[in-house]
């Protein structure tokens, strides 16, 4: 297989966002109390991140991953499963499993590329039968979430960047393959491969995309 | 021979004389009028036969006295599951006046249904590879009340790429392989209900070609199917029909089809722009009237307004035939009547054939005829507009007149414009486009999505529309876009480009000489010219 396609997940290939999925560990917090807390603070927090998405998802990331501060590894990854089944598995898009069985019966490889936690999405990935993905990892010290993403960060151009690297290992023809994002943050995503297809897009990926020609895709 | 005596030899056909009215000519959403040069020949369509008084008296007749099979209620029995085909927005153009005669008919045969029982009913509007049709497009098509009772489960537009949708029937002695529709195939009764608008319409073309899948259609979409055929419209010398008939061969073997069979006048324009048909010579002051209002209205008006004025002016179309039964037969006396309409004899052929575009072609019906449609309307459908003799010299200039813009539908045509853009700068070859990318656009991903859950037209579609014209680019020596707005589109599609009309009749001329013989065909309305 010489070619590949790209997924981008929150927004592409599922509905949710990663407020969602922060939503629900605040939600099944230890302690009632704890819960309420964080519960109420992902609220108020809601237009500081829009507003910082609306910026930069780089500036998004610094803020929004430090709301993991202090979560335990283990609980994180122990919800995960719960997280699929409550959350992420009835945002799947229907149209998600049918692109995805079409794209893989022309032979290309199904690699995810996702700004989304990796200890998250493992559910999700095994649904949708992907095995190669690249995600954001928080790093743990003591077992214990330090609020930081371990880099590379996956977000807007570097997630552009991990698919030159990964295609040139791979021996991958850029031109060749095929991208899905949603966002206006995962242009330069977009932008390397051959067969860029907004997906489900926003109001200015829709417009960039109409511009430059590429197909317009809603799952 | 004075020209004016032979203006007056046959009402279909008139040569330009000194004292000639200038002639209107479509260029897509705008007319022409246009002052030829004296000798050309203009010619007409027929006037629209009269309508059947009562089209529903006249489907009933038809399906309770049908050829080569039981009628109708006589092949209906409780509990069995039936499957009602219908033909896709394509047809007719533009969309007809309603009550469209698909609801017509089905309102007849709906009736029959539930008087036996038959309760398993779908309704498939057999749109092949064409994109799926709106909502509101087949509520208006069928009519609130069948829509309303059956729309979204039991009314529907076929999936050419629904897994496990398609079932492969068999193959023919030449190994076309048949795909069909699986809820069709698994039925016990197949009702297709047609409109022929033209003779290439209809017969084994309905089931073969509007329920198959991609694999199916390119047994006889191809380049060199294209080029075997002699004209679309006269099916004993198409070899796109043939195939279709070996194909309809093993559809019939399987699958019990009682095909109903509509024919349609030409009348394409209702009372405002009924002028449209007339010989320009002929012109009434009201006629003068309303073609002045319609060019100052459109005139003010941005070209997507235009269009959409244009695309929501339906068509006052009538029924003049119908017939019911097995396809064959049923077939044979569809084309007689359509032939009754449109066939116009001609005296010798032309070196030069002028012919305007519309706004309006099978596949952009509420969209944009896009530089690759203008070519399918030019060596496409208006060089094979011929019974017998093609009209235009072999060698000879077709002369469209159309602004030839960049602009494509992202949402109904996505896989056009990378076709247009990225593989006709490399090569225009038919056959080395369809070796080299049809497969590849045909499994795209993206574009399957976008015909499946969108409207888009499938992948494979653009190449199918470049074969198209296949015949009629061997044919013509050159073709020339009268009015182009800009040079890169004419020059994409292999054409010279001329600012007016003259020019292109003066750049055709050098080419042809001084001598040659020039046609204009007064399109639209369709006809079909038999050369004598």
């Amino acid at each position: 297989m010489t070619a590949a396609a790209f997924y981008d997940l929150d927004g592409t290939l599922i509905s949710t966002n990663l407020v969602h999925v922060f939503a629900f560990y605040a939600r099944n917090d230890q302690g009632i109390l704890q819960s309420i807390k964080r519960s109420v603070a992902t609220i108020a927090g809601l237009p500081i991140f829009m507003a910082a998405d609306a910026y930069s998802r780089k500036v998004f990331n610094d803020i929004f991953f430090k709301w993991y501060k202090g979560q335990s590894e283990d609980r994180l990854r122990y919800l995960a499963e719960d997280l699929f089944e409550e959350v992420i598995g009835p945002a799947v898009y229907p149209g998600t499993l049918p692109l995805l069985e079409k794209s893989r019966n022309t032979g290309l490889r199904q690699v995810v590329v996702t700004g989304a936690l990796d200890i998250t999405i493992q559910p999700l990935l095994r649904h949708l039968g992907i095995t190669e993905y690249v995600a954001n990892r928080l790093e743990f010290v003591d077992g214990r979430a330090t609020g930081r993403l371990k880099p590379p960060v996956m977000a807007s151009a570097t997630k552009a960047s991990w698919i030159r690297t990964y295609s040139e290992k791979e021996g991958l023809s850029l031109s060749d393959c095929f991208a899905y994002a949603d966002s206006m943050s995962d242009l330069p995503m977009l932008s390397v491969v051959g067969h860029p297809t907004a997906t489900n897009p926003d109001r200015r990926l829709r417009s960039t995309a109409l511009r430059h020609d590429w197909p317009i895709v809603r799952l | 021979m004075s020209p004016v005596l032979r203006r007056k030899l046959d009402p279909g056909t008139v040569y330009i004389d000194t004292d000639s009215a200038p002639r209107l000519i479509h260029y897509g959403e705008d007319f022409w009028e246009e002052d030829l040069p004296v000798g050309t020949r203009v010619i007409y369509p027929k006037p629209p036969i009269q309508g059947l008084p009562n089209p529903r008296g006249a489907i009933r007749h038809a399906v309770n006295h049908p050829l080569g099979c039981d009628p109708l209620h006589a092949q209906l029995s409780p509990g069995m599951k039936v499957t009602i085909a219908v033909d896709d927005i394509s047809l007719p153009l533009p969309p007809m006046i309603t009550p469209d005669t698909r609801q017509t008919a089905l309102e007849v045969v709906l009736e029959l249904l539930e008087d036996h029982g038959v309760d398993d009913t779908h309704i498939i509007v057999a749109n092949s590879l064409h994109r799926k049709m709106t909502e509101p497009e087949m509520r208006r098509m069928v009519g609130v009340a069948i829509h309303d009772a059956f729309y979204p489960d039991r009314y529907y537009c076929h999936d050419a790429e629904e897994p496990d949708g398609i079932v492969y029937l068999g193959e023919t002695d030449r190994s076309e392989q048949v795909r069909i529709n699986r809820r069709a195939v698994e039925s016990d009764l197949v009702i297709y209900i047609n409109i022929n608008l033209v003779p290439m319409d209809g017969g084994h073309k309905s089931v073969t070609v509007g329920l198959c899948d991609y694999r199916s259609l390119t047994h006889h979409h191809d380049p060199q199917t294209i080029r075997d055929s002699h004209g679309y419209m006269d099916p004993s010398a198409s070899e796109l029909n043939h195939k279709c008939v070996r194909m309809g061969a093993i559809v019939d073997e399987h699958m019990n089809v009682f095909h109903i069979e509509t024919v349609l006048n030409n009348r394409m324009y209702h009372d405002q722009l009924d002028f449209l048909c007339k010989n320009e010579d002929d012109f009434s002051e009201l006629d003068r009237m309303k073609l002045r209002a319609t060019r100052w209205s459109t005139g003010k008006m941005p070209r997507a307004a235009k269009r959409a004025f244009f695309h929501n002016l339906p068509s006052p179309y009538e029924l003049i035939a119908c017939y019911a039964g097995k396809t064959d037969p049923v077939h044979e006396k569809t084309l007689e009547r359509c032939f009754d309409q449109y066939a116009i004899k001609v005296k010798g052929q032309c070196d030069i054939l002028i012919v305007g575009v519309p706004y309006i072609s099978p596949y952009n019906v509420n969209s944009i005829l896009n530089p690759l449609l203008v070519q399918v309307m030019g060596p496409g459908y208006f060089f094979n507009l011929f019974r017998g003799k093609p009209l235009l010299r072999k060698g000879g200039v077709l002369i469209l007149c159309h602004p030839c813009y960049d602009e494509f539908d992202a949402e109904i045509h996505p896989s056009y414009i990378e076709f247009f853009h990225r593989l006709l700068p490399e090569t225009r070859d038919a056959f080395t486009l369809r070796e080299k990318y049809e497969e590849e656009f045909a499994t795209n991903p993206s574009y399957i999505q976008m015909y499946r859950q969108g409207t888009a037209y499938h992948g494979a579609h653009p190449f199918f529309m470049w074969y198209w014209g296949e015949n009629g680019r061997q044919h013509v020596g050159k073709i020339i876009a009268a009015g182009a707005e800009n040079q890169h589109v004419p020059e994409l599609l292999g054409w010279d480009r001329a600012e007016t009309l003259a020019e292109a009749i003066a750049n055709a001329r050098s080419y042809m000489g001084r001598s040659a013989e020039i046609t204009m065909l007064h399109l639209p309305p369709i006809m079909i010219p038999e050369v004598e």
